[in-house]
């Protein structure tokens, strides 16, 4: 170690100043970890506090309605934090969210397409739409914000005029165990919620495709010297945050048994998952995100809105609650992410 | 130019021109690498050093010219292709992504994988034993680079290239952000290599005295063409300070006449 250059004496952290090598490693793995751990911890003081309040609270029934809040938005949320991460945002999900049940409809009412086939079909076609939106983006140059805003009203004017805005219902098709798979059963949503979730984690913070998509968000030009096609990254995140729409519009139109035009509200499922993802710690700058942190902060939300109607407070304050939490979870992620850069010179 | 022997040529440029726009980048570059050779390429900021090396790299493509690696011509139609190539580069911007760890960035593009998952751990313990070889101490190879200092950080983009296997390395400034201490540590791994052999280099610096303790020839870039070609023993940092200067001097009278010197073809190389 003697001919060593210690290049380290420049960079120890202001903060601490102790000496020892591994506690800067162990404070940053704690902040990494608080990321999540934070929203965890709201997650649980909602859930302590809302059965406090109200013995409906923890009720079976009242469990399931929390579940199927918050897979949806998860689910979307879960492909948000990768577009997020790679540095883009779209805004058409919700769009595609109401788009995809429509295209099982219309495929196997009016084309006579097997319903198995005319789910993956119509989640094809959700991805086809996230391929669009990235290519646009991509080869054209155009920041995802406006081309999303755009498919997103295009694809809202499809439905719109295809199903000329009145509901459908569920093709006849489906048998009793499709529906129970996709959404009808009292836990389908959350076990597909959380499978998708896990898949997601481990895509993101295990694989190249993970690692690549932080790059590209982190550092566009560096990612793309290092020869990663930022492109492809780009309309991958885009392909699967479609698909996942479309997959969550499914879950809800079986739910609900009927397939509704204005499902998702236009764009409301979208900033849900937006809102989601940014309570869990995902930064719209791009580079860095946790989809475990964006299925607590759906979580959060769905306690938050149930809870609040069970303990009698008008739905009206939501909005302020919700807006209050975003602001301030923003303002952690700077502070947090400005904490962690503190020892760059 | 004339070729030498296919066997002693790493790398060959014919006539590379590279334009944006309306600027000429490059306008008619000829340059050759032997094999094993370390060929210092100086010049003036804006001299088109760095759009040569982000040709080399495949990066940008040239507009015009050729390109051989070890004799046969080829086409370098991304970084990915020239790395199969064997064409590796430090990048005068390093790189390196700052939300990942120094692992991750030592194999950025390069990961270690066992399908599907990432091989962290065996990453984890190359990367450090690649860093210990150079002599370089860091906290911890799981630090994010963002908390690293400038050195370290030229270090690591300059430790991911060497370790990368490359038969050719481009380093584009690889010294600009290191102190003494620091710089002679990247200059002692660039003898190292020579030693070995294996490896031909092309290094871009603007401190004359550390490129010619390590190069076996020097290259001048002037208005997009290589202007001067000397071996190390024939020349001096007096004599290449001297030319860039001049450069500058003419460069400044010039300013002050109606047409200025961009119009001006420079010299054939001798």
């Amino acid at each position: 170690m003697s001919d060593t250059v210690d290049v380290a004496e420049r960079v120890e952290p202001a903060p601490a100043g102790r000496p020892s090598r591994s506690l800067p490693r162990r404070v940053g793995e704690a902040f990494l970890r608080r990321r999540e751990a934070s929203v965890l911890v709201v997650a649980v003081a909602l859930g302590v506090y809302f059965a406090s309040a109200s013995f409906a609270f923890l009720t079976q029934p009242n469990l399931v309605n929390i579940a199927q809040a918050t897979a949806p938005a998860a689910i979307i949320a879960a492909g948000m934090v990768l577009v997020l991460v790679s540095g883009e945002i779209d805004l058409s999900v919700a769009a595609v969210y109401a788009l995809a049940p429509f295209n099982m409809h219309y495929l196997v009412d009016y084309y006579d397409v097997p319903i198995l086939l005319a789910i993956v079909l119509a989640l094809a076609i959700s991805a086809l739409i996230g391929f669009v939106n990235g290519f646009i983006t991509v080869v054209f140059r155009v920041p995802s914000f406006v081309t999303t805003l755009g498919t997103a009203y295009i694809v809202i004017g499809i439905v719109l005029t295809t199903s000329h805005a009145y509901p459908a219902p569920i093709p006849e098709a489906a048998t009793e165990t499709i529906r129970n798979w996709f959404g009808d059963s009292d836990w389908a949503h959350i076990t597909w919620c959380l499978l998708i979730v896990a898949f997601f984690h481990v895509l993101l913070t295990r694989t190249r495709w993970g690692l690549h998509t932080i790059a590209v968000g982190g550092n566009p030009l560096g990612a793309t010297e290092a020869g990663i096609r930022a492109g492809r990254i780009k309309i991958g995140n885009f392909m699967m945050v479609a698909t996942l729409g479309g997959f969550a519009g499914m879950l809800d139109a079986f739910r609900i048994d009927t397939i509704d035009p204005n499902l998702g509200g236009g764009f409301g499922i979208m900033f849900t998952a937006v809102s989601a993802a940014v309570i869990g710690g995902t930064s719209l700058a791009g580079g860095s995100g946790t989809v475990i942190g964006a299925f607590l902060g759906a979580l959060v939300l769905a306690e938050l809105q149930n809870g609040m109607n069970l303990i009698g407070i008008s739905a009206n304050p939501y909005f302020l609650i919700l807006g209050v939490a975003i602001v301030l979870s923003m303002i952690a992620n700077v502070y947090l992410s400005r904490l962690r850069r503190a020892g760059r010179t | 130019m004339t070729a030498g022997a296919p066997n002693g040529e790493a790398l060959r440029v014919e006539h590379v021109a590279k334009r944006f726009g309306g600027v000429t980048a490059l306008a008619d570059v000829n340059l050759r690498l032997g094999r094993g050779e370390v060929l210092g390429l100086i010049g003036d900021n804006g001299a088109g050093k760095s759009t040569l090396i982000k040709i080399l790299c495949g990066f940008h493509q040239p507009d015009a010219g050729q390109i051989f690696v070890g004799g046969e011509q080829v086409v370098l139609k991304s970084v990915d292709h020239a790395r199969t190539l064997g064409i590796d580069t430090v990048y005068q911007d390093l790189a390196l992504i700052n939300e990942l760890s120094v692992y991750h960035n030592m194999f950025l593009n390069r990961e270690l994988v066992r399908w599907p998952l990432l091989s962290n751990r065996r990453m984890r313990r190359m990367a450090r034993e690649h860093l210990e070889d150079m002599g370089v101490s860091i906290p911890s190879v799981e630090d994010e680079v963002a908390k690293l200092s400038g050195g370290q950080r030229q270090a690591i983009a300059v430790a991911r290239s060497v370790y990368s296997d490359a038969r050719i390395l481009l380093l584009d400034e690889p010294l600009a952000a290191m102190g003494a201490k620091e710089g002679a540590l990247i200059l002692d791994l660039v003898r190292d290599l020579k030693d070995r052999g294996e490896v031909s280099i092309i290094i871009i610096a603007h401190n004359y005295g550390q490129i010619l303790e390590v190069c076996d020839r020097i290259n001048l870039l002037q208005h997009g063409s290589i202007t001067f070609d000397k071996p190390t023993s024939q020349t001096s940092v007096q004599e290449l300070t001297d030319l860039v200067v001049a450069e500058y001097r003419a460069a400044r009278t010039s300013r002050l006449r109606p047409d200025p010197s961009t119009n001006a073809q420079p010299e054939p190389r001798p």
